[in-house]
């Protein structure tokens, strides 16, 4: 079985205006950064982003990258996520967000990834202790279980999922690399299209059976990244 | 006007708290300076984006953009450490697997909620980040922060009137001024920085203290 696609453009070829966006990462590490610039150099608009943060600031040159490229391109219309972070501060955000031009539902990130889970693995929701007795629990059903109250959180899922690994194989079999593994195993099997970029691509059949972090089950399609800015 | 403890003597106090073998959290803010007071104990760290056994910052020239902590800093990985998706570093936290986490606060109740996240009227777009889920998932919570806040008005209230990050889930409250144990009886004043009496401390409390017969001094 062979996955890849020559280009991230040709990866993200059926992202359309509106689509549900899962993107993976925490902070800049290990975001699918090559997926993200093609989906700005594409220009989809009215996009669903579900991500940890809406994008995050270069330590080295302060400036906005990750998903919060494609907020400032104006592309997204909605970021379900759990901590907007230093985009929050920036003025033309505030604007967007002040003027309705983007929603945000902030909720927090262990529900974020039960939620993503879910989806994942077919379930119709979880009964979470997260966010007892906080703003969070609003209109959501509660329900006491062996003596202590739980949220009832349901399934978060996209049409595409975008994660980044270190290494892949052609069958889209996925290798990660400390900390950036983050969202990528979580992320993976909750879309109905997973594209992966690599920054190594291996022949099928190279990876210890063992040593998979993400099954190429859960991946659609897979792309050797272009260029690694690797940001912190 | 007296002094109390600074933010890293405070931080040191608090890593008292930390014994061998446990597995510990530390949030943002004073929280964070609590590792530097952990040397020489047999723990692990837990970092929320999924590294157990965090060790120091990494030093210049050897960052690696793939191994960073919850605020983005490059961090290295002690021997032993192990690394975790998010949804198995979630399973870490409110599956009750932390033994203790560290935690800045705008409020705390005298009940042991604990407000640390929003601030009411305040022109800000918050996140919670892991904050809710460490609150609900911890087997013991420490806060560490200042005792007023920068008006002097007291932190540690009868009820919070900030939105909450969780319901009592706080067991124990170190402060530059006292370090106060939240129990089923109320707020017990076990120790006053140098120079503070139990009195003074009532003063800056929002919520009524409980002077334990064991009052003593802070000690670092």
């Amino acid at each position: 079985m062979d996955k890849t696609v020559k280009s991230a453009d040709e990866a993200v070829r059926d992202i359309g205006d509106g689509a549900v966006v899962m993107s993976a990462g925490f902070g800049l590490c290990g975001i699918p950064e090559n997926l993200i610039r093609a989906l700005v150099r594409k220009g989809v608009k009215d996009l669903t982003l579900i991500g940890n943060n809406l994008g995050s600031t270069d330590s080295a040159d302060g400036q906005l990258y990750g998903i919060g490229l494609l907020a400032r391109n104006g592309q997204i219309k909605k970021f379900i996520g759990s901590f907007p972070g230093p985009i929050a501060k920036l003025p033309w955000f505030r604007e967007l967000y002040r003027s309705k031009k983007i929603e945000l539902e902030i909720i927090p990130q262990g529900t974020l990834n039960e939620r993503i889970r879910c989806a994942a693995a077919g379930l119709g929701g979880v009964y979470t202790p997260t966010g007892v007795g906080t703003p969070i629990e609003e209109g959501k059903e509660k329900r006491v279980l062996d003596g202590r109250e739980y949220l009832l959180e349901l399934p978060l899922r996209a049409d595409f999922a975008l994660v980044k690994a270190q290494k892949g194989d052609r069958a889209g079999n996925l290798v990660y690399r400390y900390s950036a593994r983050n969202y990528n195993p979580v992320m993976a099997p909750a879309a109905g299209v997973t594209i992966a970029e690599v920054e190594e691509l291996c022949e099928t059949g190279s990876f210890d059976p063992d040593s998979v972090h993400t099954p190429g089950i859960f991946v659609t399609r897979i792309v050797k990244g272009e260029k690694y800015e690797r940001r912190t | 006007m007296k002094e109390g403890l600074s933010k890293e003597l405070l931080a040191a106090r608090a890593a008292r708290e930390v014994r061998d073998g446990m597995y510990v959290n530390v949030g943002f803010g004073i929280p964070s300076l609590v590792p530097e007071y952990l040397a020489g104990k047999d723990i692990f760290l837990h970092t929320e984006n999924g590294i157990i056994g965090m060790g120091p910052r990494a030093k210049k020239g050897a960052e690696d953009p793939d191994v960073i902590n919850a605020t983005k800093q490059p961090v290295t990985i002690v021997p032993g450490g192990s690394i975790v998706s998010q949804s198995d570093s979630f399973m870490v936290i409110r599956g009750g697997h932390l033994d203790m986490t560290f935690l800045g606060a705008f409020q705390v109740s005298e009940k042991g909620d604990l407000a640390n996240w929003k601030v009411p009227g305040e022109d800000t777009i918050p996140g919670m980040g892991g904050a809710m889920d460490l609150a609900a998932g911890t087997k013991c919570i420490v806060v560490t922060m200042t005792h007023t806040d920068k008006d002097g008005a007291p932190k540690i209230l009868k009820e919070c009137t900030f939105p909450l990050t969780g319901r009592k889930c706080v067991s124990l409250i170190v402060t530059d001024l006292a370090v106060i144990r939240v129990t089923d009886k109320g707020l017990v004043l076990e120790e006053t920085a140098p120079g503070f009496t139990a009195a003074e401390i009532q003063k800056v409390t929002g919520a009524e203290l409980i002077v334990s017969p064991a009052l003593k001094e802070i000690s670092i």
